[in-house]
């Protein structure tokens, strides 16, 4: 601060200055001061991601070497989470097996993402389709999703694109569901109207404005449905009906422990403790991102 | 809209009426997978260990030289009147193979929705009574939480706890309701806990915004004013008022509940259709699967209906 008398106008005034409080506010660390959630949930998910990206580099094994001399060992230093009881690393186990997590929680959030918009856009748009795309909704909404997930995979083998295939099909109901909203309460807006009655055609209003209206919403959805996606595979390979058992994902590791979880229960803790770090990290960012881009959600929920 | 005493009886009947569609749907669905799904229908059905006449055996029963339409009516035909197929690993029919296992998980549910209701609803209304505050804070953590933990890690983690370590619960098993109520109880305490966590969640968290908007209304003010206790105020007053988006939510976690016990009864090893339902899936059974499936889907449906009519009994300003 300079003793010189402040002039009484010297340039244009700057908004900091006005308003001291809207420059704090500014940048990614004020983003992470006021919306700690989002900035707590991608940094566990990020270290996460690199742990299954880089899983073989991180003093792995093979997940799937057996080592029957070390069957059910408990943590030591030759096997940080102990060894399972076909003797085969945990710890590399579930690093690997953050891999199938993550995949099938981000591939099924697209997706179904993709899916649900061009299905409530349809129904949405045009008026004929909707009795029949939304019953259609409706049906598949009546079954609770786990069990439509198993009839689903009860039909086909055991792979991960059939996990994927089953879960999508589970969660497209509530992303199509969610975009006709916002497609049926944009129709009442004066300035849709306004842009049907000005020859603006179906696609440019999507484009202009059904898209940006949905894109908050959708995104949140999205980071839900992932959540729940990873939840649902882990319980299909939990009971049997996911992944096969050559590829290691947390279900089945469980699923591996489920015989001897009472003395052995570090085979079921580790995967367990993983599993729900990862959707605790997707559900945060969630709650973070509903915060941030749509405050009258917050408000409902 | 006139109130009259015939008004919810017709309302009922239309509703079930509505139903009737979204179940054909669902029938349907069920039906059609078996022939959209890649492979052979006969071979699906006779599962892992069939034989070649096992399988030649059931592709004539299921007739598949007849059109889709022909097939389906008969099948849904036999639905409707309680024949559900058979199943082929043990060749009773699948309805009664539901019927032996419905006690448990019935038990199962009832006892967890009680148990859900009595703890989550108070937390949910103390969450906005001192919102912002520190009970506030660890109620939204613990349902974050809840909708984290998956059912069966909660369900190791309290049995590991209470069952294995403190030897205070029995670990697995289920005592039925005819040995007495305290033992069929104690079995289930601790299914309904892990299965009931994410359900506790889901309520908590809907009380605590309904009542948030009910505590900010006048009549909230007047009946302070009047000088009523805050609990006569938050539980009479406001909880009535919230009740019927807290009604609602209730009904639509019905199928967490549904979805939840097929995991439950894994780890709990209690004999109910969500442990034949998974035996089914290892036998690859698929007759039970549909039938399971059909069965939760009308269950889950009704129940929304009962909903549906509950919320003229909780808020008489909702006429049909």
């Amino acid at each position: 601060m300079s003793a010189t008398p402040t002039p009484i106008y010297s340039g244009p005034i700057e908004q900091g200055d006005l308003f001291p409080a809207a420059r704090k506010s500014r940048g990614f660390l004020a983003l992470i001061r006021r919306h700690p959630t989002i900035a707590l949930g991608s940094a566990l998910l990020f270290v996460i991601l690199i742990l299954a990206i880089f899983a073989p580099y991180l003093w792995t094994v093979d997940p799937n070497a057996l080592s029957p001399a070390h069957r059910g060992r408990p943590p030591s230093l030759r096997n940080w989470f102990g060894t399972d009881l076909f003797g085969r690393d945990l710890y590399s186990r579930v690093l690997y097996g953050a891999r199938v997590s993550l995949a099938i929680g981000f591939s099924v959030a697209v997706m179904s993402s993709i899916v649900g918009l061009v299905l409530g856009l349809i129904s949405g748009f045009i008026r004929w389709t909707d009795a029949i795309i939304m019953r259609v909704m409706d049906g598949l909404m009546s079954i609770p999703p786990i069990l439509l997930a198993i009839a689903l995979m009860a039909l086909m083998q055991g792979s991960i694109i059939n996990v994927f295939v089953s879960i999508t099909i589970a969660e497209i109901p509530r992303v199509a569901r969610l975009v006709r909203s916002v497609v049926l309460s944009l129709r009442e807006q004066p300035y849709i109207d306004g842009a049907i009655a000005a020859g603006t055609t179906t696609p440019m209003i999507i484009w202009r404005h059904v898209l940006p209206n949905a894109i908050a919403p959708l995104i949140v959805q999205a980071t839900y449905v992932c959540a729940s996606a990873m939840i649902l595979e882990a319980i299909l390979s939990f009971i049997g009906a996911g992944t096969p058992p050559s590829l290691p994902s947390w279900g089945t590791i469980m699923s591996d422990g489920r015989a001897v979880w009472q003395i052995k229960p570090y085979i079921i803790l580790f995967p367990a403790a993983f599993l729900s770090l990862t959707i605790l990290a997707v559900n945060l960012l969630g709650d973070g991102l509903r915060d941030a881009l749509d405050p009258r959600m917050a408000k409902r929920f | 809209m006139r109130i009259n005493k015939h008004g919810l009886l017709a309302y009922i009947g239309r509703r079930l009426a509505s139903t009737i569609p979204v179940m054909l749907i669902v029938a349907l669905f069920v039906f059609s997978l078996l022939y959209i799904a890649p492979g052979d229908p006969a071979v699906i059905i006779a599962g892992d260990q069939a034989t070649p006449e096992n399988i030649e055996k059931i592709r004539a029963t299921l007739g598949l030289e007849r059109p889709f339409v022909v097939r389906f009516g008969e099948w849904l035909w036999a639905v409707m009147q309680g024949d559900l197929g058979t199943s082929i690993f043990t060749n009773q029919p699948v309805t009664q193979l539901i019927a032996q296992r419905v006690e448990p998980t019935l038990s199962l549910m009832v006892v967890t929705l009680l148990l859900v209701l009595t703890i989550a609803v108070p937390m949910g209304v103390l969450a906005a009574w001192k919102a912002g505050k520190w009970v506030d804070r660890v109620v939204m953590v613990v349902a974050v939480l809840g909708f984290s933990v998956p059912v069966f890690v909660v369900g190791y983690l309290l049995a590991y706890c209470f069952s294995v370590q403190l030897n205070w619960l029995p670990v697995q098993g289920y005592t039925p309701l005819s040995e007495g109520i305290w033992p069929w109880f104690r079995s289930l305490i601790l299914p309904s806990a892990s299965l009931g966590f994410v359900y506790m969640a889901l309520i908590a968290r809907i009380t605590r915004t309904a009542m948030l908007e009910v505590l900010t209304q006048d009549y909230v003010k007047t009946a302070r004013s009047k000088g009523l206790g805050e609990p006569k105020v938050l539980f009479v007053h406001a909880l009535k008022n919230a009740s019927v988006p807290i009604i609602t939510v209730v009904g639509i976690g019905v199928a967490l509940l549904i979805g939840g016990a097929v995991v439950t009864e894994s780890v709990f090893v209690l004999p109910g259709i969500g442990r034949l339902t998974v035996d089914a899936i290892m036998q690859r059974d698929y007759a039970v699967i549909q039938g399971v499936v059909l069965v939760f889907s009308l269950a889950y449906v009704l129940i929304n209906l009962g909903i549906d009519v509950l919320y003229t009994l909780v808020d008489p300003r909702i006429r049909y």
